[in-house]
């Protein structure tokens, strides 16, 4: 009986999550000129608009590079800061540790303001590369929670094999550290992507003319609402979707020690 | 970099002077001393905490000691980085590199050293047939038993012909009949080589097993270096008598050549002269009793164990000593609350 409860609430609470895809699905394909749901009938004509529209093509090209260069940056960042927040024994390691994560407690329309007033003197303002840094800040704290869990996990009897072995640090870096970290590597990476992809209120902010992909979305709301909307959605959604399928697949997440199947 | 292209080992001469090691308040190493011969096989037996894992890492040069040296054929290593020592070690755990095939995992140290790719495919082959492992070198380590992947870092450890070999209690986690093959195959693989080796163990029938000689390590200092026999019938101390096999250690004054009195006024024969008014212990093994002997103990079983091959006695004598003993397990066996009688020659009584 309470089994079937569980059941039952279970269902409920997924239906209520994905009842907007249920929507957006059969709205992005609707062959109305406005959002009406159920759609009269179907067509691809949005998805048409999208590609047709050098706009949409080129926040989503801008979003795809911006959030590809944040990944690189909070990766070169974040793996090393990550190293020395497990590995270190300085003063001070405790307070870094926290502040590593300060970016997800700090709300973020406090961060793109005061971001605002600094890159306004910096005239970085709508330089793609502005909401890269920007950016950055924002994906760091996934990086070091991804590479810290996936570092603790480490068996650091594995370093020591190899330099007992003859490699010396930088080739047991290479050869056993980082290929063993790939999934925590891999899963980390993504993230920053995603976070930086699907990001907003900073690129409000920061993007100026240089529309991103939810820049973009949000001023077409704003000025003429029309089935585009749902096809732009329904691709970003695949595009995050396919994103944790490969984290699935050769990441690692936050949880358990499970190697079992990640290396490959 | 050099490499050693030999086939025969290069066994080394490890000789440790004087090392200290502290931990906070605890002191791992006290002035540890060995030396260690060319082809030896030399067993470090102690209890967790003695020190013996220390004493390997320090070998290893993945600890620095605070004092003291050690050095390979008269060459200092003490400040040597890992990387360059050329040795060996088998971790408990023994730490392969689960991202690469057991061919890559025994290729590693080569290619680490330079060696040519045809140089390398060779002498892995070679060494993967020496464990018995031939034609697993594609598999994954995951994919082997426990006893498979012991031979896996056992053939990591040696295949470039290291000066010598460490072994941190790597049979732990094996059951125990593989557990006595893998001894008698390392010991076997080890004489074949002529490696020198330490080995690191807690458990002292494996120590007797496995040893040319055995250092008793206890609270970070060396208690006794001696060869098994010796380590078994003539320990140095109480520790020493206490940590390896089953014992009866009593303490006493020896009141004229050949007696020694203990405090319940027991007289016993043993062949000992020496300063009347020694304090000595004593060890008696359990099996080194017999029905008589030149010392003779009346006493009731307060406890008798079968354990198939023999039996395992408790007694207690008249005077308030308390014995184990050991009898081999045949004919009519005594039970609890019997009488019975024990002796002892003195020439099977230890005194130290």
């Amino acid at each position: 009986m309470s089994r079937r409860l569980l059941v039952v609430a279970c269902a409920a609470i997924y239906l209520f999550l994905m009842l907007p895809l249920m929507v957006v699905f059969p709205i992005s394909l609707s062959s109305a000129p406005y959002m009406q749901f159920p759609p009269p009938g179907l067509s691809w004509q949005w998805y048409d608009r999208f590609f047709d529209d050098p706009q949409w093509l080129d926040a989503t090209w801008r979003s795809l590079y911006i959030g590809s260069a944040t990944a690189g940056l909070a990766l070169a960042l974040g793996v090393p800061l990550s190293f020395s927040l497990v590995r270190g024994r300085f003063a001070g390691r405790a307070l870094l540790d926290r502040l590593a994560l300060a970016p997800v407690i700090v709300p973020t329309i406090v961060l793109s303001v005061s971001v605002y007033g600094l890159f306004a003197k910096l005239k970085l303002i709508g330089a793609w590369y502005g909401l890269v840094v920007a950016h950055t800040v924002l994906a760091l704290p996934f990086v070091v929670l991804v590479m810290g869990a996936g570092l603790r996990d480490f068996d650091r009897s594995l370093e020591q094999a190899a330099e007992g072995l003859g490699a010396s640090r930088w080739r047991t870096l290479r050869r056993v550290t980082l290929p063993l970290l790939r999934p925590s590597l891999v899963s980390a990476g993504l993230l920053a992507f995603i976070s930086s992809f699907d990001e907003l209120v900073v690129a409000l902010f920061l993007a100026g003319p240089n529309m991103t992909l939810p820049k973009k979305m949000f001023d077409n709301i704003l000025m003429e609402i029309d089935p585009t909307i749902a096809a732009v959605s329904v691709m970003q959604i695949l595009l995050v979707v396919l994103v944790l399928v490969l984290i699935g697949r050769f990441g690692r997440g936050l949880g358990g020690a499970n190697m079992s199947g990640s290396a490959r | 970099m050099p490499t050693r292209s030999g086939q025969l080992s290069v066994a080394g001469h490890l000789s440790v002077t004087g090392l200290c090691r502290r931990f906070g308040e605890v002191v791992a190493l006290d002035e540890v001393s060995l030396d260690i011969a060319p082809g030896e096989l030399l067993t470090i037996l102690g209890p967790s905490g003695s020190g013996k894992t220390t004493l390997l890492k320090v070998v290893a040069g993945f600890e620095k000691p605070d004092a003291g040296r050690v050095s390979v054929d008269g060459q200092d290593i003490t400040a040597m980085p890992p990387a360059r020592r050329d040795i060996g070690m088998v971790f408990q755990n023994y730490a392969l590199f689960p991202h690469l095939t057991v061919a890559g995992n025994v290729a590693f140290p080569l290619e680490m050293r330079n060696v040519g790719r045809a140089e390398v495919a060779r002498r892995v082959g070679e060494t993967l047939a020496l464990v018995e492992l031939a034609g697993y070198g594609e598999r994954l380590p995951r994919q082997l038993s426990g006893g498979q992947q012991q031979r896996v870092a056992l053939a990591r450890a040696i295949v470039f012909n290291p000066r010598l070999l460490l072994l941190d209690e790597p049979f732990g986690a094996l059951d125990r009949k593989l557990r006595e093959t893998m001894q008698l195959e390392v010991r076997r693989l080890q004489k074949r080589l002529g490696l020198t080796t330490i080995f690191i163990t807690h458990d002292q029938e494996e120590a007797l097993v496995l040893s040319d000689r055995i250092a008793v390590m206890n609270r970070g200092a060396i208690q006794q270096v001696a060869g098994t026999m010796e380590i078994y019938e003539r320990p140095a101390n109480d520790f020493v008598a206490d940590f390896v096999g089953e014992s009866n250690i009593f303490h006493g004054t020896l009141t004229e050549p050949g007696i020694v009195t203990l405090s319940s006024g027991r007289r016993l024969l043993v062949n000992r002269d020496g300063k009347v008014g020694d304090r000595l212990g004593v060890l008696m093994r359990p099996e080194r009793f017999a029905d008589k002997g030149a010392n003779g103990f009346a006493a009731e079983v307060v406890e008798a164990v079968y354990l198939g091959a023999s039996l395992k006695l408790r007694l207690a004598c008249e005077d308030g000593l308390e014995l184990v003993v050991r009898q081999p397990a045949r004919g009519k066996l005594p039970v609890a609350g019997q009488r019975l009688e024990v002796g002892i020659d003195a020439d099977a009584i230890h005194v130290f």
